[in-house]
């Protein structure tokens, strides 16, 4: 089966300092694909360009080198008519509900703003039933939501909001860039519950977090990226259960968990920081079991 | 002695009328005691934290006392709090990291910061460079500006200057919560050292993140809209709590280990309650499934165990 959303040696470029004179390299040779009806976590620190990968997917920024495909399509191609298109199956929700809208407008114009591009010829009564569909898969009341300034609402409430309006173009794929990080710890499960249910519903869905836990909690592959480069990837519970990444098992060791004391859990800093230090040098991804990718130095088998 | 509150008021104002952010919060806090303070976001923590040390303009003192090592703080003092901010009560307000000075190289800001409390900066200069070196900094930060370090860096950094005078309280409010999750492990742990090391004497860290308590406090509080709910020893309040808030709440939180797969989590259904006009009573009561009409007074937060107080009716009293 041909995945639904491929990435196959994406690079990406960004030029800093003084008239672009420098170049940072935010994304080095990132393959990976996402299929129908699968959450793939992507799990890195801040600058690991997590958000850049997301970013690219959905044509918010153009890929410096290597392809993206959408069911088979290079998205890097679309334009106009084509683009329009794509971006009714592929939708993104971002990390900050409060600043995603509008304070002047209120909450419920994303959804208007949705008529107008996509739907322009759909009649109010239909459009209206769409819109209490769709806050229904999100399990939000329309008559508390509806006709509300984002300040009146909760940050878990415009989080869904800003779900049900991607849900409205009936989309495929769904971009998901650290949507609970701004939530409380009571709402974010139900937010993270939601991408559960729309993964049932058949949706490819990246999930963009720095939480290892989150991560772990829903997804069926995981993808860990340090400094623009994979240094495992694979089934979650393979990734989590046997990380072979110095990098990867310093991070699951500096987690805090709730019922292990970090006193029992010796954080490896330093073998993180040569296992780095040689994936520098010329390393490869070496698949180790099927469905469980590591990065090796000089591509030296296990 | 430590530090002691005793039902303590401190209310927003605002147009509207008082936003009771702190209402009523009673307990203590011994010497050489990490607390950790819980709970939701916009349930009053922070405002407990500043109202120890720093009323803004808009916070008003209600009413309630609050002792360090058996002096009665003059909280509602601004003129007066000064002789004890920094020398005896020290805070990391939240984003502290991210409101150093730009313009200042983080020795001449510490210079300045020693001066307005009268203290000179040759005099501590030699214990400053020591910390640094403790929590793995340089001599050179003295020089750099603080767009030349890292996150955690700059919280290093903070940490280190707001105790330098070894205050006896220190108020630490999200302190990890914009770290990386290496980073997050070795500030946290700086706080256990820090105590340990006698640079303050007690402290209270202010989170959201129960699971970083977990590791680091001794005790856990847990706030619920501007009351308290319960406190106890960290590992009571993880693996046997008895508030029904807590007990949500701690069942809420994805593990490693967890998967939606095997286990679905469920979250606290409703949310938190206005404090502009928050409901008589235990303010939990709309949310919470054991409610029932005693709920409608206000529950004593009372001793259930020893070291352990819980303010619900169907619990204890």
């Amino acid at each position: 089966m041909s995945a639904m959303v491929e990435i196959e040696g994406c690079t990406k470029v960004y030029r800093v300092g003084s008239f672009g004179s420098t170049r940072l390299t935010a994304v080095r040779d990132v393959s990976f694909d996402v299929q129908a009806g699968e959450v793939v976590s992507l799990i890195g620190e801040s600058g690991s360009g997590k958000s850049t990968i997301g970013r690219m997917i959905l044509r918010l920024s153009p890929v410096s080198a290597g392809t993206i495909r959408f069911n088979g399509e290079d998205v890097a191609a679309l334009k106009g008519r084509g683009l329009r298109e794509y971006h009714r199956h592929a939708q993104g929700v971002f990390q900050d509900p409060f600043s995603s809208y509008n304070p002047i407008y209120k909450a419920d114009r994303v959804f208007t703003m949705v008529k107008d591009t996509y739907f322009p010829a759909v009649d109010a009564h239909d459009w209206a039933r769409k819109i209490n569909a769709s806050l229904e898969a999100v399990s939000l009341d329309p008559t508390q939501v509806l006709h509300k300034y984002p300040h009146q609402l909760s940050g878990g409430q415009l989080q869904r909001l800003l779900v049900a309006r991607a849900l409205l173009l009936d989309i495929d794929f769904l971009v998901a860039d650290e949507i609970i990080s701004m939530l409380d710890a009571s709402t974010r499960i139900d937010v993270l519950n939601l991408l559960g249910d729309l993964k049932a519903r058949g949706l490819g869905i990246l999930f963009i977090t720095h939480d290892l836990s989150l991560g772990n909690y829903i997804s069926d592959r995981t993808v860990i990226l340090r400094r623009g480069v994979i240094v495992e990837m694979g089934a979650t519970v393979k990734v989590f259960g046997d990380p072979q990444h110095a990098y990867t098992q310093m991070l699951l060791e500096s987690v805090p968990h709730l019922h292990r004391k970090w006193e029992d859990m010796k954080a490896d800093y330093a073998r993180a920081d040569a296992a780095i230090e040689s994936d520098a040098i010329d390393s490869t991804l070496v698949e180790l079991e099927p469905d469980h990718l590591v990065r090796r130095a000089g591509g030296a088998s296990a | 002695m430590g530090l002691e509150v005793d039902d303590l008021r401190v209310f927003y104002r605002t147009l509207r009328g008082d936003v009771q952010a702190v209402d009523g919060v009673t307990f203590g806090v011994a010497d050489g005691e990490i607390m950790g303070l819980a709970g939701e976001s916009g349930c009053g923590k922070s405002s407990l934290g500043n109202s120890l040390v720093y009323l803004t303009g808009r916070m008003r003192y209600v009413g309630g006392g609050v002792k360090l090592d058996g002096a009665a703080l003059p909280i509602w003092d601004f003129e007066a709090m000064n002789e004890y901010r920094y020398r005896e009560i020290s805070v990391i307000p939240q984003y502290a990291m991210s409101a150093l000075n730009p313009t200042r190289k983080i020795g001449r800001m510490t210079s300045e910061l020693l001066h307005s409390r009268g203290v000179a900066y040759k005099s501590v200069v030699n214990e400053l460079l020591r910390r640094f070196e403790l929590v793995g900094l340089s001599e050179d930060v003295l020089a750099m500006y603080p767009i030349e370090l890292s996150g955690g860096m700059k919280q290093r950094t903070v940490m280190v200057i707001s105790t330098l005078l070894d205050p006896s309280l220190l108020i630490a409010d999200e302190i990890t919560s914009a770290l990386d999750v290496s980073s997050q492990r070795a500030v946290a742990e700086l706080l256990v050292e820090f105590r340990d090391r006698g640079f303050v004497k007690s402290t209270i860290v202010i989170t959201h993140d129960i699971s970083v308590l977990y590791q680091v406090a001794d005790t856990i509080l847990v706030m619920y809209a501007g009351h308290l709910a319960e406190k106890a020893p960290a590992d009571v309040i993880i693996n046997s709590p008895c508030h029904p808030y807590t007990k949500l709440l701690i069942s809420s939180l994805p593990e490693i280990g967890v998967r939606y797969s095997e286990k679905q989590l469920v979250g606290i259904p409703g949310t938190p309650p206005a404090l502009l006009d928050p409901p008589q009573g235990c303010r939990f009561k709309d949310r919470c499934p054991l409610a029932s009409a005693k709920c409608n007074r206000r529950p004593p937060f009372v001793d259930f165990d020893s070291g352990h107080q819980v303010a619900c009716w169907e619990v204890a009293a």
